[in-house]
């Protein structure tokens, strides 16, 4: 059984007419946004918004819990950094060295987890996840705890530079763009649909002649290179690269960005980021403790609000017919 | 001396000691791993907030001991009654309401509420331990001739072994056992005899809190007392129990001591890998025994 | 048909699996000391019905009533402290339990039950093997197993499910002999029962379940004029 059951009931018309409305009203704001708010912050949350995505890859369409996504992200981080800092690479190329370590690691990683279901897939990712945490706290081109620090941002695709925060928004912004196309086609294509059965009912798909491990596995790096984009765009964004990338707590908060905006929804997953980095940000100011806070809001959306902000848009329209 | 050809010499005490410390740190998992599996078998959650209970354990015993100055040895009882309770809050408000979802909102659940918890002491107590010291009846070495032996150290391990078969036979030979296994294979049927299963259901997870609270007990005088004692340790727990898997209470109880002398061993042939090396046997068992040790397959 | 002073009175009940309507008002009533066999075909609602008078299925509408109590109201596992037993079509032997641990497992609800040693010695095969696994046993032996372990419970109304369900016709018979002893002692019984042999010597009334509603009512006396009708009905 997946852990949405209950959303997969939606309505096709009904998703592709709010998807359209969200995504018109997600192109206005991202294009008004940088003129009203700090770009560095917009740019973290578009990081994180396709980061909650490629998350939500998994656990929306496949019914898989990755607990240990921020490997991916904070692996990009590092060899984006790295390749960007000590190789000298151009920024596009660092960025998509940085995406592809992480599918690599995505290949191994999820060659482990997917020998086991549903709950043990999640202690899995969650294990291999901190281990890899620690081979990042030992070995020296992580820089231990300084992290790699001074990345150059340096130009895209040789004339745009991105020392400009307004011009590295719109940079950033087509990259996250692109990055939920890809995501969109891979839902919308068959392997999308044989993803979605093997979430519905694994036997059966089975059954069907299907290889639910290669498509899993699949699915799995393609999730892990995505959290890998996020992750390597947002070194260069922050010129840095740090253990708080491979962190257990960040692949928590992965997970509560996409269960706050809605599991199993292409728009959720972008509200949830925004939600939650709104909210680090403005406790970041206030004498409240982050994690309390984060802690609290699982609580409340496992217990009351499992569809999440937009999966109860999506019921509530449905309602209304 | 002691040497393995071509690796590394050293002198026995340093094994020894390594040994020692790799037996107490297994003695942590088989607890906190049986607790989990004991949950799990019953409710099919996995309890996240394992960790933080076990924390919770340890600065319950601290603040008993500066606040009450009740000593260690009714910490001892205290701290895990007091950590079963807070339990029993945890199953009754939140919980109960998870068992008919699938089991990814359990494992979220208590994550949330583990954030909770180690968020509030962290906020109020710092990331800084307090001190614990070992009870005076426990404290001192013990001059074994080969080694010295801290007391307090060898008490855990036999405390620890004597808490894990106390808890195999209350399983497997008891009346109340029965009751568990029973339920664990078909509660509907168990509660058509006249069994109060959702009783059993708060109980069985405030009695697997209670094993990490009085794991936490025993740990506040070897780690310092800290809000963040049972963060990584739980994570670790949960590549333990992978390996192990939870079909089985001795499993859990064995594998978590293979893997902590595992690990005693790791620190000293090879001490870069030894945070590592608990995840390495979790991903080898994966490769050749996906079921785990003492898993059957599903 | 309501009857004055029923044990077990059920009325109108409905019940849902998910979606699906299962039982649609089904109402028949039993009396202290009688046996009713619930006689249909499969997927009648038989099995819905037991299991919707133990609330096992939650979800239905209607009355049940036993000794007076409404038991739709009463949490499951309250409900065999009332002194009912069951005895489910998948016989339900713990894996985990030894056979006398399988055995025991029921707590007592009732004064009058049988002590551990009369059950063996009314069943010396689960005497032999009391300390192996409880799903070693042969099939016919679960099926005593599970029947034993409700008879030390005490329970005076018992349901059973199926109980010849698959076994040979030496254990059925054996199976027939410990139920015309419990009979003998009183006990209130309710049978699903597809083996129509089997049934015919123990029950004293049949309720004819189709579409989960009770079609028609009848004593044991009137089974012979019935019975061409009822070979059609049910398909034997």
């Amino acid at each position: 059984m997946s852990i949405l059951a209950q959303q997969s009931a939606a309505t096709g018309e009904l998703r592709s007419r709010l998807n359209l409305l969200t995504l018109a009203a997600g192109a206005v704001a991202a294009l008004v946004a940088p003129f009203v708010i700090y770009p560095v912050f917009l740019m973290n949350v578009l990081c994180f918004a396709l980061f909650a995505s490629a998350f939500n890859l998994l656990i929306g369409f496949v019914g898989l819990l990755s607990f240990g996504h921020a490997a991916f992200f904070g692996a990009a981080a590092y060899v984006t950094a790295h390749a960007a800092k000590v190789w000298g690479l151009p920024t596009e190329l660092a960025i998509l060295t940085g995406a592809l370590a992480a599918a690599a690691l995505g290949l191994i990683v999820g060659f482990l987890a997917i020998r086991r279901q549903g709950i043990y897939f999640s202690m899995i990712t969650l294990a291999l996840a901190q281990m890899f945490y620690f081979i990042c706290l030992e070995v020296p081109f992580t820089h231990g705890e300084d992290g790699i620090q001074g990345v150059p941002r340096g130009t895209f695709l040789g004339f745009v530079n991105l020392d400009n925060n307004l011009a590295f928004y719109f940079v950033v912004l087509a990259i996250v763009a692109a990055g939920h196309f890809a995501i969109w086609r891979i839902v919308h294509s068959p392997f999308g649909n044989i993803l979605k059965a093997i979430r519905d009912n694994e036997p059966r798909a089975i059954s069907l002649g299907y290889n639910s491990d290669s498509y899993k596995l699949r699915a799995f790096v393609l999730s892990a290179g995505l959290a890998g984009l996020a992750g390597g765009t947002n070194a260069i964004v922050f010129q840095l690269a740090t253990l708080t990338g491979v962190q257990w707590q960040s692949s928590g908060e992965v997970i509560l960005m996409t269960l706050l905006g809605g599991i199993g929804t292409l728009a959720g997953p972008p509200i949830g980021a925004a939600i939650t980095i709104g909210l680090q940000t403005y406790l970041a100011a206030v004498d409240f403790p982050v994690t309390v806070l984060i802690g609290l809001i699982f609580v409340v959306c496992v217990l009351l609000f499992r569809r999440g902000v937009a999966g109860e848009i999506l019921a509530y329209m449905r309602k209304r017919g | 001396m002691f040497c393995i050809p071509y690796v590394k010499c050293l002198p026995l005490v340093a094994l020894y000691g390594q040994l020692l410390l790799g037996l107490i740190n297994g003695s942590f998992y088989a607890l906190l791993s049986l607790g989990l599996a004991v949950i799990f078998g019953m409710l099919r959650v996995i309890n996240f907030a394992h960790g933080a209970l076990y924390m919770l354990g340890a600065f319950v015993s601290w603040w008993l001991s500066i606040t009450l100055g009740i000593p260690y040895w009714g910490a001892l009882i205290f701290a895990p009654l007091a950590v079963g309770l807070v339990a029993v809050l945890i199953e009754k408000s939140m919980l109960h309401q998870m068992y008919r979802l699938d089991p990814l909102y359990g494992l979220l659940l208590t994550f949330g509420i583990t954030q909770v918890i180690e968020g509030t002491f962290r906020y109020y107590y710092g990331a800084s331990g307090q001190p614990y010291p070992p009870p005076p009846a426990l404290s001192g070495p013990l001059n074994l001739g080969f080694m010295i032996l801290p007391i307090y150290r060898a008490w855990v391990v036999v405390i620890s072994i004597l808490a894990c078969l106390a808890t195999w036979l209350l399983i497997e030979r008891t009346r109340i056992g029965a009751y568990l296994r029973a339920a664990t294979e078909n509660p509907v049927l168990v509660q058509t005899f006249g069994i109060n299963v959702p009783l059993m259901m708060t109980l069985t997870y405030a009695f697997g809190a209670a094993l990490a609270g009085f794991a936490g007990v025993l740990a506040a005088p070897i780690y310092q007392v800290s809000p963040l004692m049972g963060t990584n340790l739980i994570i670790i727990v949960f590549a333990v129990v992978v390996a192990g898997g939870m079909g089985s209470i001795l499993g859990a109880i064995v594998t978590g001591y293979i893997l902590g002398l595992l690990e005693g061993l790791t620190k000293v042939f090879y001490p870069e890998a030894s945070n590592i090396v608990i995840f390495v046997v979790m991903a080898i068992v994966l490769l050749l025994r996906p079921a785990g040790l003492f898993g059957r397959a599903a | 048909m309501p009857i004055d002073g029923a044990l077990l009175e059920i009325e109108d009940l409905n019940a849902w699996y998910g979606e699906s309507h299962v039982l649609h008002g089904i109402s028949f009533d039993l009396r202290e000391g009688e046996t009713l066999s619930l006689i249909g075909r499969n997927g009648a609602g038989k099995t819905t019905t037991l299991r919707a008078i133990l609330g096992i299925v939650r979800n239905r509408k209607g009355t049940i009533r036993f000794r007076g109590e409404d038991l739709t109201a009463v949490p499951l596992h309250a409900i065999a402290r009332r002194g009912i037993g069951y005895v489910p079509e998948e016989r339900g032997i713990f894996a985990s339990l030894t056979v006398a641990e399988n055995l025991v497992l029921p707590p007592v609800v009732k004064g009058g039950g049988m002590s551990e040693e009369e059950i063996y010695r009314l069943f010396p095969n689960l005497a032999e093997r009391r300390s192996s696994q409880g799903t070693k046993l042969s099939g016919g032996e679960q099926q005593m197993l599970a029947i034993a372990r409700i008879l030390r419970t005490g329970a005076d109304v018992i349901l059973l499910d199926e109980p010849t369900e698959g076994l040979a016709p030496v254990i059925v018979e054996r199976i027939g002999e410990v139920m015309g002893m419990l009979k003998a002692r009183g006990m209130t019984i309710v049978l699903v029962e597809q083996n129509f042999h089997f049934a015919r010597k123990l029950a004293d009334r049949y309720v004819v379940v189709e579409h989960g509603r009770g079609v028609d009512y009848f004593a044991a006396s009137e089974l012979d004029a019935k019975m061409a009708g009822l070979a059609e009905q049910l398909g034997v």
